[in-house]
């Protein structure tokens, strides 16, 4: 676990405001958001990890935790979050446009281990807009290539239109990066796969001793992954999931997001499946 | 007034009218005086100014689903065993603003400046101590502290009270947290027929004594208050067996009584309202007709609430049975995980204030005999 950055320690669940520099539409319903702080000192020191998120505030609204999807080497730049519009927050920064301000909070949440699998191949299995916490750790194995082994990326969505980061893939490929896109309904464009990500694991071999997966996704998709690579071996350790619940205050402090005896927006949201096993298979817990 | 040298731990007594000195004294100090007071046949805990604000001689019968004031006709204060009412509502406030957000072209942010209150709390029984001490460790952990919960707690002056008759639904004792409250205050009272006995547990409370007309403790009183305290241990109107529940709840997620207490739980929060422990909070919007105003506000909110763990991916728990259980689990069981101790100190109020009369400790043995039938 890192500790996580709160702007106002005194002033609970004050935001910071941050302007809309630029919205990237990625699908019909979801699009990036580039954010820069208002400001320019909080800008300068903004850091985060890649797996982490902040909690955007639209006042009248409320707050909806999304994940970081830029570059965490270019935060003090913008930085970016990938938003599908699903609930009555995200639905409202929908109806945003580029210089409204949003307010910010973060960043939360324990990181992907990008040091941790140094040395291992590594598997991103991905689906939906849980690719969006993955990229981040995309753009740090680009910049550390040769920290790594084999760099498997497996990325699905329902159709070709609900892929995100389309016009990426060709970089990721050109730095060495497997990336294998999977659809499960294919329409008249697609030449490519077609199947769920967990279906992936029978196509290719992999040598479990040497390997770490990061999987996020919707959870029905983590769950057969992990069970996929549990069946391939893959030690618990080196499982690394990135779980999702209501999260609302982002330090462990609110209750909501509670799975046994964690707080996933302060323990996780990224953990080693060795953490989760007790209570992966149990139903509505 | 007779000489004499108070300290820290000194056992004095104290006539009953000089509660009325020691409730002005503490105004004086710039305390909101705050205890027990009856209103609308129920107990809360509200504002009081003297002794006459007091509930004499009430006392409650409590069981599962009922709550009831008996008269008692003794001149006696302090034997009425609370409602479902909590301390926790002064350190934790049911309904709090927390800034105003403008908007004057952009966005603006008012944080809400009014100072922390200072509040004296009178009357509070040894579980109740130890749930702050509890609500201390989830609101001002090592690596974060609630800046509302801290300031608040910061400016807090207790008056414990020695519990000598226990409720129907009370089993303190099977959790360590009663019925004599052993720290946590800065005076503690007994109450006697004739007199309060009082010890002294800091400076505070110890130059608030010396203004009163308190005289050391004999020997006699202080056998009296030991000898209630005796008796109180014995007239627990529960019992909860304690031993290995963070393993036990853990160990059987899936047990058929979950299914059983699901069915009869009406999912109403009510036992995570009345819980002096339970710190689970919302946070909302009320904003004016333009929307350029709005106030964000924090609430008290329950596992129980349907919306309470709804997010993009669905409902996590559904099922009522899966909100029991993870208000059980989590009590009685990952609460230790998360903050070295059960989340439970045997005040009894869920039991008392449940519309359907679920009881925990009931539930408990219920699971036990389950798993080792």
């Amino acid at each position: 676990m890192t500790p996580t950055a709160t702007t106002h320690p005194e002033r609970l669940l004050e935001p910071d405001w941050a302007e809309i520099t630029a919205i990237t539409p990625e699908t019909e319903d979801i699009s990036t958001f580039w954010l820069r702080f208002e400001a320019p000192a909080i800008q300068e020191h903004y850091r985060f990890q890649p797996g982490q998120f902040n909690m955007l505030y639209l006042p009248g609204y409320g707050e909806a935790a999304i994940s970081i999807s830029s570059d965490p080497d270019e935060s003090r730049r913008l930085v970016g979050h990938t938003i599908r519009f699903v609930g009555n927050v995200t639905r409202a920064i929908n109806r945003l446009k580029v210089g409204d301000l949003l307010g910010l909070r973060g960043p939360f949440s324990a990181p992907w281990p990008m040091d941790a699998i140094e040395g291992k191949d590594v598997i991103l299995a991905s689906g939906g807009i849980g690719l969006a916490p993955l990229r981040p750790a995309i753009y740090h194995i680009l910049r550390h290539r040769e920290r790594y082994g084999k760099v498997i990326l497996v990325y699905g969505a329902r159709t070709p239109r609900d892929l995100l980061y389309l016009n990426e893939y060709e970089e990721w490929r050109k730095a060495d990066i497997d990336v294998q896109i999977t659809v499960d309904h294919a329409d008249e464009t697609w030449s490519g796969r077609v199947g769920v990500v967990p279906m992936w694991f029978y196509h290719f071999r992999i040598d479990p001793r040497k390997t770490a997966l990061l999987t996020c996704g919707p959870e029905i998709m983590i769950r057969f992954v992990v069970f996929e690579a549990l069946a391939r071996r893959i030690p618990t350790d080196y499982i690394y999931v990135s779980l999702e619940r209501n999260m609302k205050c982002g330090q462990g402090a609110c209750g909501h997001c509670q799975l046994g005896p964690y707080f996933i927006c302060k323990d996780g949201l990224v953990f080693p499946f060795s953490a989760l096993e007790p209570y992966f298979n149990v139903e509505e817990y | 007034m007779i000489e004499r040298h108070l300290a820290i731990s000194s056992v004095v007594s104290l006539p009953k009218t000089e509660l009325d000195a020691l409730l002005a004294g503490l105004r004086h100090n710039g305390y909101q005086t705050v205890g027990p007071c009856l209103k609308d046949e129920g107990l809360v805990y509200a504002g009081i100014e003297s002794l006459a604000d007091l509930p004499r001689g009430v006392i409650s019968e409590q069981a599962a689903g009922k709550f009831r004031l008996v008269q008692t006709g003794q001149e006696r204060y302090f034997d009425i065993i609370p409602g479902g009412q909590s301390w926790k509502q002064f350190l934790f406030p049911p309904r709090l603003t927390l800034f105003t957000a403008q908007k004057d072209g952009r966005w603006r942010i008012a944080p809400d400046g009014e100072p922390a209150p200072r509040y004296a709390l009178i009357g509070v029984r040894a579980c109740e101590l130890a749930a702050i001490e509890i609500q201390d460790r989830a609101f001002m952990r090592e690596d974060y502290a609630d800046p509302i919960y801290r300031a608040r707690r910061r400016n807090l002056f207790i008056v414990a009270v020695n519990c000598l008759h226990p409720a129907g639904t009370c089993f303190c004792v099977s959790l360590g947290s009663g019925p004599r409250a052993e720290r946590g205050y800065d005076l503690c009272l007994t109450e006697l027929d004739d007199a309060f006995l009082v010890e002294i547990g800091s400076e505070l409370g110890r130059s608030l004594m010396t203004e009163l007309a308190c005289e050391p403790a004999s020997a006699y009183l202080q056998n009296a208050a030991n000898q209630g305290l005796e008796q109180a241990v014995k007239q627990m109107g529960r019992h909860l067996d304690t031993s290995d529940l963070p393993q036990l709840l853990a160990g059987n997620l899936d047990a058929e009584r979950w299914e059983q207490v699901g069915k009869r739980c009406l999912s109403c929060a009510n036992c995570t309202l009345v819980c002096p422990t339970c710190f689970c909070w919302d946070a909302t919007d009320h904003t004016d007709l333009l929307g350029k105003v709005t106030r964000r506000e924090r609430v008290w909110d329950s596992f129980f609430n349907p919306a309470f763990s709804y997010f993009a991916g669905g409902n996590t728990r559904p099922a009522i049975r899966s909100r029991y259980r993870q208000w059980l689990t989590h009590k009685l069981g990952a609460w230790k995980e998360q903050y070295g101790t059960l989340g439970c100190v045997g005040c009894g109020r869920c039991i008392t204030w449940c519309p359907a009369g679920i009881d925990l400790t009931e539930e408990i043995a219920a699971l036990r005999e389950e798993v080792e039938a």
